[in-house]
């Protein structure tokens, strides 16, 4: 088995203009580069034979509101021959369109589908990027932190129309989200009632 | 004169028995031959990535029982495997026995509905009646154990929930005496049956290349001869003091598929006997106060206790800022997490790493060519479940 650091030099050797930065924690490469970079330090991941990165895992993202550069994208790639793995980040900010590796490793295809369905993120020669997990026709992207628990429409079956049929979310009772980790304060949402 | 030929788009599902849950699967056919199969998944979808966002730790365990419930226990294990690696807890070694215990059990609940049910997609009924029974009795043993017989919620974050009831370890020794018996049952039933060999061996190939293209894992790999196991190649808990084989296929069809499940099995019991040989007595938690509940008698008594204790369950433990990718060998195939925490007692987003996403994305590619009968035997071998598959 080829050693972690090694790997990571070896890396650090190869790719040294493309790489942002790289960390080894618990037992796994972190490697952050640029997105425009993505599609070949992917291949060169595969197709190297000193990484043999031959399993795509998992891609997915993580929505930071807060920051100017709004997402970060992941791909975890797996290696069975030198039994590591690699986590591969990337910064991409909103509407911004990323290249898709379905060319690389098929199995992007769905993943790629479902970082566009969750997170609203485009990416650029896809062969087929339609929503995967919501409902036909459903609106939003559910994963984005501003996108609330509830959803926005619920369904139910109308006895007088004989179909399913799409309503805003009424809630018998607010959702109430207990903020316990100040307890001496008061809760967020009590200290707005009391302002009214 | 060429006959005109017109191909047929099928509607597969959403509501069909052999399609293990709800997947609607729209094919297009050319007389019987399938040339494309399109699934159309998420109508199991419960949001539990957002749900999870907006829980604690302890209450997001319940939502892993929910993804493959026929395993509950091994999903649980992969979550509280994240967390012990960031907060660098360390787990009693009688917990991380009852852990391995438990997801082979799972495991064998897992391979007992698959290769029951997938004989009952290919027209046998038999072995399903008989595996159920099993099933059944290892419900038992979760029910015993969690108090639940599906939806156990009994890994915990350095440990497990509370330890084995009384005699327990005997039943389940008694379970193990007599299984592997049902199993040599359930072969004499498939295993040369020519009806389930017409129907399985030589359909649904992948080659050992398009297995790894395609981020398949488990037995979907295995079958198609890559030896390839996370409790092996990367063991978690104690899973390296334990003496197993893995079972690789050969060629990659659905029939080998079969074989290493049924292998799988057999090794799973091997593995429960060396658990109960050696289950080692102590505690079955961390003593960590900030992490686990004190037990009840603790709180009547002592003033820390009955803090630690209310905050456990108001706020829950904080989890330090951090980001891990952590995997098992999930009966269905690699199961991880993809934790980010942000110091609080939140996640502020857990990834779910389901094996038979990536599984069913290549149905396409499976039954490119095979005959509309064979759609049910490809999907049963690829041990869908719904519920992960959704999330």
């Amino acid at each position: 088995m080829q050693n972690i650091q090694d790997l990571e030099k070896i890396l650090n050797s190869e790719l040294n203009t493309k790489i942002k930065s790289s960390l080894i924690k618990h037992n796994q490469i972190y490697l952050k580069i640029g997105e425009t970079d993505l599609t070949e330090v992917i291949l060169f991941l595969k197709t190297n034979s000193k990484t043999k990165f031959r399993q795509l895992i998992d891609i997915t993202a993580v929505d930071f509101p807060e920051n100017e550069i709004r997402f970060k994208l992941v791909y975890l790639l797996l290696s069975h021959e030198f039994n590591q793995r690699i986590i591969i980040e990337i910064d991409v900010k909103e509407k911004e369109i990323v290249g898709s590796i379905t060319s690389i490793f098929p199995a992007a295809n769905w993943m790629e589908r479902e970082v566009f369905d969750m997170y609203g993120i485009d990416f650029k020669d896809h062969p087929d990027l339609r929503r995967i997990l919501t409902d036909y026709g459903f609106e939003g992207h559910p994963l984005r932190k501003d996108f609330p628990l509830t959803g926005h429409n619920e369904v139910r079956y109308s006895h007088e129309t004989k179909k399913v049929i799409y309503e805003p979310v009424k809630l018998e009772q607010n959702y109430r989200n207990f903020d316990y980790e100040s307890p001496w304060e008061g809760t967020k949402y009590i200290k707005e009632q009391t302002k009214e | 004169m060429a006959k005109e030929t017109k191909t047929l788009n099928l509607n597969f599902g959403p509501q069909h028995p052999a399609a293990h849950g709800v997947l609607r699967l729209i094919l297009q056919l050319d007389g019987e031959i399938v040339e494309k199969a399109d699934p159309h998944i998420g109508l199991l979808h419960r949001g539990t990535e957002k749900l999870i966002e907006n829980k604690t730790y302890t209450q997001a365990v319940p939502y892993f029982d929910r993804l493959d419930y026929v395993a509950p226990m091994n999903q649980e294990h992969a979550f509280a495997l994240a967390i012990e690696k960031i907060l660098k807890i360390e787990v009693p070694i009688r917990a991380q026995y009852i852990r391995v215990m438990f997801c082979e059990i799972g495991r064998i609940l897992s391979h007992i509905l698959n290769v029951t049910t997938q004989a009952m997609d290919v027209g046998a009924l038999t072995p399903t009646l008989w595996g159920f029974e099993e099933r059944e009795i290892l419900m038992g043993f979760y029910e015993k154990v969690s108090g639940s017989r599906l939806h156990a919620n009994y890994f915990r974050a350095g440990g497990v929930h509370q330890d084995l009831p009384k005699g327990l370890d005997k039943e389940i020794g008694k379970f193990c005496e007599r299984f592997p018996k049902i199993i040599n049952d359930l072969e004499l039933l498939l295993t040369d049956n020519r009806i389930f060999k017409q129907r399985n061996v030589d359909i649904g190939v992948v080659s050992k290349q398009d297995a790894l293209d395609y981020s398949f894992s488990g037995v979907m790999l295995r079958g198609s001869g890559v030896p390839w196991d996370l409790r092996k190649s990367q063991p978690y808990d104690c899973y390296e003091q334990f003496e197993f084989k893995i079972p690789v296929g050969k060629n990659g069809d659905c029939y080998d598929r079969y074989l290493c499940r049924i292998e799988e099995m057999k090794e799973s019991v091997n593995i429960i006997n060396q658990c109960l040989a050696n289950l080692p007595v102590g505690p079955i938690k961390t003593d960590d106060g900030k992490i686990s509940p004190p037990p009840k008698k603790e709180i009547k008594q002592s003033m820390e206790a009955l803090i630690h204790h209310f905050k456990l369950y108001t706020e829950g433990y904080r989890v330090d800022k951090d980001e891990i990718y952590t995997a098992v060998e999930a009966p269905k195939g690699e199961f991880g997490v993809y934790l980010i925490s942000d110091g609080s007692s939140k996640p502020y987003k857990c990834k779910i790493r389901a094996p038979g996403f990536s599984h069913l994305q290549a149905m396409d590619y499976l039954i490119k060519g095979h005959m509309l009968a064979d759609v049910p035997a490809v999907l049963g071998s690829m041990d869908i479940v719904f519920g992960e598959v959704d999330r």
